[in-house]
């Protein structure tokens, strides 16, 4: 297809479509139609809807009352919990998404030497990643039990003292970040795949002229799966901000706040409390954060992401 | 006038062969011995939480507790399997999970996709691929953002407490799979579109029983994803759904687990919370062994292209 631009110096115009041309438009349009329409509807107008609330104060009885920016303005200042809150998502956001990342491409690694039985452990790598939350909630809590759970029951049995693992507010995070990297099986699949991609020439080039084994790794498995590392990790962050169902269950936020992620504090304020203003100035803020998290990720790709082909 | 043949250099020539000292030897199999050991070690290490699981089903309230813990319970008691389903209402959170819930959300997301995919890739239109870029954008916005919108829509619609908030919206495309099917329409060469429309096929026909059947694997991966994230999917059913009878699976135990606790007895409580886990799991295991190439690939090809 031309352009439509038209090449008129001074002049910006778009070109009458050919019959030919506007039958293509309206037929991707069409094809495309119940995408845009769910767009409008259950993406465009909520979020700018989503905006519109966080200025008022509403609890879904009484009609909203406008407060103007009172709810941010709370939320920075005075609301006790929100800086736990903050740092807490913060927390876990650059704890269990490097650490999430660097143990998936590990174990890829491995998987990708000369193993007999891959598939198998493969599979067995793979598979927690689509347990339901629920269940994983439920199995993990009832592993970590402070007393009867099986680690501690291993530990008394051998006279060591227990280790309060959802208990002790200090260890909850970590444990969850445990459990996080128990559930890395996607990304593990996907970093083997681009490991298996690797061309062996270069390897083999690389053995000639004397590189160890560590220099092989860093300095031609790393650069050439690089766009997959990035992959995983911005959809690893994107999805850690929004961390909810597990620490809900287990430990429902707790002990004393120590697992109160944002999506779980905007749970609490929207559907517990009923601070549907509140709850959207914090979905907003989110919001903000993701996007400035995703592009500078974007932005950065261009000084470490090796694509070998521009497709 | 004679041509001469060059010869490349293979490169398995400058690579030097010779017989592995001992010493080479030994450390091949020390790293080898490393490398099974580490797999072992971690593979004993993932599967750990589901033998538990399951092991904890059969077991009874004395071997629950007991310190050392005990890894094998003899004897045991398979019965905690029918006995725990049959307490709760898990026929009917069952039927809902898959009849009310997960199918007709497959079908839907499954068939919207495809089109959109259809329309950014077999169709050129102008201003389609900023459009595209837009559709994979929204993949960033946490739903969170949208959670109390779409909430107070429903809400008005008098759609809360059904499984219409939850099964329509997936009638409209999900952009990961619009993606991911965008990337396979586009493996398929252009004359063979331009061929039916000779025919005088109109687009519709040429998606239909043309374009679908060829990324039929592609399909089966959105449709097996698809499924298996609504059989999991908690959140969005504890937001619209209030009825006991709605419960999908994931709620039903859930609902289980705060009743059993509340009420003081709690008499089998654990091995029956494990005995339903368990049951919830293996649709997903059985499904995921028959499908393991496709789920594999399916994800391989959206990261490394991604």
């Amino acid at each position: 297809m031309e352009s439509l631009i038209q090449n008129n110096p001074g002049r910006f115009r778009f070109r009458r479509l050919t019959r030919a041309e506007t039958r293509q438009l309206l037929t991707g349009l069409a094809f495309i139609s119940p995408w845009i329409i769910g767009f409008v509807v259950f993406t465009f107008y909520p979020v700018i809807s989503a905006f519109r609330y966080s200025l008022t104060r509403y609890d879904l009885i009484r009609p909203p009352v406008w407060v103007g920016f009172k709810n941010y303005i709370d939320l920075i200042t005075i609301d006790p919990n929100f800086p736990k809150v903050v740092y807490n998502t913060f927390y876990w956001v650059l704890f269990s998404v490097p650490i999430g990342v660097i143990a998936a491409f590990l174990m890829a690694s491995l998987l990708n030497t000369e193993i007999k039985g891959r598939s198998f452990f493969r599979a067995v790598f793979f598979f927690p990643s689509i347990i339901p939350a629920v269940v994983v909630a439920m199995v993990w809590q009832f592993l970590l039990n402070a007393q009867f759970g099986v680690f501690n029951a291993a530990l008394q049995g051998m006279g060591l003292p227990t280790i309060p693992f959802i208990a002790n507010p200090d260890l909850a995070k970590p444990s969850l970040i445990l459990i996080n990297t128990w559930a890395q099986g996607s990304a593990i699949i996907i970093f083997l795949a681009a490991l298996q991609d690797v061309p062996r020439s270069l390897y083999e080039a690389a053995i000639v002229d004397g590189a160890s084994a560590w220099n092989r790794f860093w300095n031609v498995t790393v650069p050439l799966t690089t766009p997959a590392i990035m992959f995983v990790l911005t959809t690893g962050f994107i999805f850690g901000f929004q961390v909810f169902t597990i620490p809900w269950l287990m430990t429902q936020g707790g002990p004393n706040n120590a697992t109160e992620f944002i999506a779980v504090f905007l749970y609490r304020n929207a559907f517990v409390n009923l601070r549907m203003g509140k709850a959207s100035a914090l979905a907003w803020m989110l919001f903000v954060v993701v996007v400035i998290f995703a592009v500078s990720l974007f932005k950065s790709s261009r000084y470490w992401v090796h694509y070998s082909s521009d497709e | 006038m004679t041509t001469q043949v060059s010869r490349s250099v293979s490169p398995k020539r400058s690579v030097q062969k010779s017989t592995p000292s001992f010493r080479q030897r030994f450390g091949d199999w020390a790293i080898t011995f490393l490398k099974y050991g580490a797999l072992i070690v971690l593979a004993l290490s993932f599967l750990l939480p589901l033998y538990w699981m399951v092991t904890s089903a059969v077991k009874n309230d004395p071997q629950t507790y007991s310190i050392p813990p005990v890894w094998i319970p003899i004897p045991f008691f398979p019965e905690n399997f029918v006995n725990a389903w049959t307490s709760y209402n898990f026929n009917l959170f069952a039927f809902n999970s898959i009849f009310r819930y997960a199918l007709p959300v497959t079908v839907g997301a499954t068939l919207s996709s495809a089109l959109a995919a259809y329309g950014f890739s077999r169709v050129r239109w102008p201003g389609r691929d900023v459009v595209f870029y837009l559709c994979i954008a929204t993949m960033m916005i946490p739903p969170q953002v949208t959670l109390v919108p779409l909430f107070i829509i429903f809400k008005d619609l008098g759609w809360v407490n059904s499984y219409k908030p939850l099964v329509i919206p997936a009638y409209f495309g999900a952009p990961y799979f619009i993606f991911l099917l965008r990337q396979f329409f586009r493996t398929i060469p252009d004359e063979l579109s331009e061929a039916a429309r000779i025919d005088g096929a109109n687009e519709l026909v040429i998606f239909w029983q043309i374009m679908l059947p060829l990324i039929r694997s592609a399909l089966v991966v959105v449709a097996l994803f698809t499924f298996i994230n609504v059989w999991n999917e908690y959140l969005q059913p504890l937001i619209y759904l209030n009825r006991l009878e709605l419960y999908p699976l994931a709620l039903g135990i859930e609902n289980m687990r705060r009743t059993i606790f509340q009420v003081g007895g709690t008499r089998l409580a654990y091995p029956y919370l494990m005995s339903v886990s368990t049951i919830i799991v293996v649709p997903i295991l059985i499904l995921f062994f028959f499908a393991q190439r496709t789920f594999i690939e399916g994800i391989s090809v959206t990261g490394i292209k991604g």
